[in-house]
């Protein structure tokens, strides 16, 4: 697959080369611009470049910054890191049949990942079918998480600490949409391999969604044989704004072996919530997103493994200058701040009938010039106050950051 | 023009001022408010040597596919001592079996330590009928480095298991068979090829090395060269943790820094002092000790206040839970380190868990409970008046 997806990019980055020689080939995939894009279109709605008539079109991003912090008086120092490098190549196959692939880098080349290749079969605009590796649409930051979209450097605590984002799997679904006068009503469902035991048996010892990203045979075969169930409904008025209710779930541990019992059948279940609004006078945007995962942990461990776990987060984004600056035509200054929480343990202990804490607060106030939409260059100030699992006086991180991604 | 000027070089001018102001990080809380980090005046090697343990201990967590279990406690060191401070009643460890000195008769049923959870698809230990059992909250790691290196003398000459001065008061010392790992420390004295106890609640551990053993053999249940015996499978098994590993984190326990008292020269917590030591409390919490020879320069003949003389003391009936180890009696209990007792809330969730088991969710509950030898300072702190007993009591939070 890996091969394949090389030659397609090479290929495609040849036929860049010769198009700098006459740029008249290249074009811009047209956007749309209708207003009625949702969570869910963000695979697509990505900027593309296609060369000539070729039904191939590629793009990507890539982000890089700087930061400084501090964890109670002590820093690492002055960091420069390469956070992500993506790259997506689509194509139509035929004229409802698409095709999209998301690889990406980060950190370097320490992780490479596919985030996304799957084909999509258009029979009607409220039934479409897709399969391959796709984006469990669980919230709204998994499906919508590229960097020129966002304000802040780093990715919201909760869909990355929490849920499982950037969450991808094996599998087949559906979606669809029904447009009517201002409104539209979406759906998807996706039954995809999903989770195993390492939500809670892994190195941060506390129940971990992310720790089952580690499994990279999830591409190849579903650890427990039970397929992972998640599915979304989201309404959207292109005067008020979109709200997603989702659903994702399913059997995490592996019950049985060789055909011989090994455990009961242990569930996941995960609901979220998410939001996003422009406020028509003030042009703010607001953008947010909550999340309940409930895990049956076994009784033989102790509460150390959280059977409940609570966070989310909401973006406040104000443009404060919207003109030409510097010779960029529609640049734009934002200031904008970010509150999140994730609570990873939510419950008491049976010892003593105390909180058990093990949360997180974070508040981020920033400020990002955006020179065209599709590049955001940003500056970051990040506080949290962690607290461990038994309440105790937290850990407190500050620090700056300063970076800037660009679709390319 | 001039406008988009102004906002760039106001935004340029926020952005340099930002990074600038060290105020907008966070601060290192003051030396006296934490327990952890190590001694001064070890060498740069050695300080690799502590942030290699320091990871060890706080940072490896086992899961069943480097080691964990079957059984265990718990998944790490530093999920039982949060901040190297004392642990909290939810990772309390329970042992089991032994009600005399005639040694543990559970062995062959799991004992002395109840691993009382499991991975998934295998049943945790439960206490065996008729096994008498004691409930152990995990206590500070600071300054054990300075205990290991007080010589066996220092404790012998501080015990009185008669009595003879009369003064209600004796102490002595826990006899107990040592494992073939071993390196004694300068001066150790032997007893019928058995040796002086002075870490564990009953002073049942020789030294650091032993503890970090038996710890992660019953707590994690992680075999290691020192410790290969897998109390699940009752097989020896290949090491799951290295030997320089161990190694690293009984250094990091070694060189943990000494607490640091706070409010020294307050006139209330001088006075407490001064009653802490008139109502007797300080003839077995001894204020200070002194190390001697040691492996680790840093920590050689050096005087310090740990507010113990690691002695076994008859504690009364109200603190016997019917269980106990090596040669000590079941109402025994070795005086536990007062240092560092001020910063237990730093630890525990914010309140006391206090005693060997977190009974005591008050410094005063936890005098008030001391019986046998601890009678009469109980008995002379009750008259005490209230204010002297709560000078008494911030004299202990400034530990």
């Amino acid at each position: 697959m890996k091969k394949y997806y090389l030659l397609i990019v090479a290929v495609c980055l040849a036929n860049t080369l010769l198009a700098q020689i006459d740029p008249s080939l290249l074009r811009r995939t047209p956007k749309d611009t209708s207003g009625t894009q949702m969570n869910m279109d963000a695979i697509y709605n990505r900027p593309f470049l296609q060369m000539g008539k070729l039904p191939v079109a590629v793009g990507g991003y890539v982000e890089a910054n700087y930061q400084y912090l501090k964890q109670d008086g002590i820093s690492e120092g002055h960091q420069f890191q390469m956070r992500r490098l993506t790259l997506f190549v689509s194509s139509s196959i035929y004229k409802r049949i698409k095709f999209l692939s998301e690889i990406e880098f980060e950190d370097g080349t320490k992780e490479i990942n596919i985030e996304f290749a799957s084909v999509d079969f258009e029979f009607s605009p409220l039934l479409n079918f897709r399969g391959g590796v796709v984006m469990n649409p669980i919230g709204a930051f998994n499906q919508n998480h590229d960097g020129p979209k966002w304000e802040f450097i780093d990715r919201p605590i909760s869909a990355t600490q929490m849920l499982p984002a950037t969450w991808s799997n094996v599998g087949f679904g559906v979606f669809g949409k029904k447009y009517a006068k201002d409104w539209v009503y979406a759906y998807e469902a996706y039954l995809t391999n999903g989770f195993d035991d390492q939500i809670i048996n892994n190195a941060d010892g506390k129940t971990f969604l992310p720790a089952s990203k580690t499994n990279p045979e999830r591409f190849e075969e579903s650890f427990n044989g039970s397929p992972l169930f998640t599915g979304k409904v989201a309404v959207k008025n292109r005067k008020i704004g979109e709200i997603g209710l989702s659903y994702m779930g399913g059997i995490y541990n592996k019950y049985e072996d060789d055909g011989l019992v090994l455990d009961k059948k242990r569930q996941l279940n995960v609901f979220a919530v998410d939001f996003n609004t422009t406020l028509p006078k003030t042009n703010t945007f607001i953008n947010g997103e909550w999340a309940w995962v409930h895990v049956d942990v076994p009784d033989t461990y102790t509460e150390q493994f959280g059977r409940k776990q609570q966070g989310g987060y909401v973006d406040i984004v104000q443009p404060v200058i919207k003109k030409p600056m510097m010779g960029f035509e529609n640049a734009v200054l934002n200031l904008a701040l970010r509150l999140e929480y994730v609570d990873w343990n939510k419950g008491t202990f049976k010892s003593t009938g105390g909180n058990i804490s093990d949360d997180v607060f974070a508040i981020v106030p920033a400020v990002s010039f955006r020179p065209t939409a599709q590049t955001v260059i940003r500056f970051n100030y990040r506080r949290h106050t962690q607290h461990d699992l038994l309440g105790n006086p937290p850990a407190k991180l500050g620090g700056f950051q300063f970076g800037f991604s660009t679709y390319f | 023009m001039a406008k988009k000027w102004v906002v760039m070089g106001s935004l340029i001018t926020i952005i340099v001022a930002a990074l600038a102001c060290e105020k907008m990080l966070p601060k290192a809380p003051a030396d006296d408010e934490i327990l952890d980090g190590p001694v001064e005046g070890l060498t740069g090697e050695q300080h690799q040597m502590f942030l290699r343990g320091d990871i060890a201990f706080n940072d490896d967590v086992f899961t069943k596919e480097n080691g964990l279990g079957p059984l265990f406690v718990s998944t790490s060191c530093g999920s039982c001592h949060a901040g190297d401070g004392k642990g909290h009643p939810f990772t309390t460890l329970t042992r089991f079996g032994q009600s005399d000195s005639t040694g543990n008769h559970f062995l062959h049923q799991g004992g002395p330590q109840l691993q009382n959870r499991a991975v998934p698809s295998f049943m945790p230990e439960q206490i065996p009928p008729g096994a008498t059992f004691s409930k152990f909250t995990p206590p500070a790691n600071t300054g054990l480095g300075f205990l290991d290196a007080v010589p066996d003398n220092t404790l012998l000459s501080m015990a009185d298991e008669h009595d003879a001065d009369g003064d209600g008061v004796s102490g002595r010392v826990n006899w107990i068979t040592l494992p073939a790992y071993i390196t004694y420390r300068p001066g150790t004295v032997e007893k019928n090829n058995k040796y002086i106890g002075r870490f564990g609640k009953k002073a049942a551990v020789y030294d650091l090395m032993q503890q970090t053993a038996n710890a992660y053999n019953q707590d994690m249940g992680i075999v290691s060269s020192y410790e290969p015996y897998d109390s699940y499978l009752h097989e020896d098994l290949d090491p799951e943790v290295t030997n320089q590993k161990v190694l690293d984190l009984v250094f990091y326990l070694r060189t943990l820094k000494a607490p640091i008292q706070r409010n020294q020269n307050d006139a209330e917590v001088i006075n407490g002092k001064q009653l802490f030591i008139n109502v007797g409390c300080a003839k077995c919490h001894t204020p200070e000790l002194k190390t001697g020879d040691y492996s680790i320069a840093a920590l050689a003949n050096k005087t310090f206040q740990p507010y113990t003389d690691l002695l076994l003391h008859d504690m009364g009936s109200g603190l016997n839970d019917g269980y106990t180890e090596g040669s000590a009696h079941a109402e025994d209990w070795r005086t536990p380190a007062l240092w560092g007792l001020g910063l237990s809330k730093r630890s525990q969730g914010k309140q006391y868990f206090l005693l060997h088991d977190g009974r005591a969710t008050t410094i005063e509950q936890a005098i008030t409970a001391h019986g046998g030898e601890g009678q009469g300072s109980n008995n002379r702190f009750q008259q005490l008046s209230a204010s002297d007993k709560a000078q008494l009591i911030k004299f202990l939070e400034s530990l």
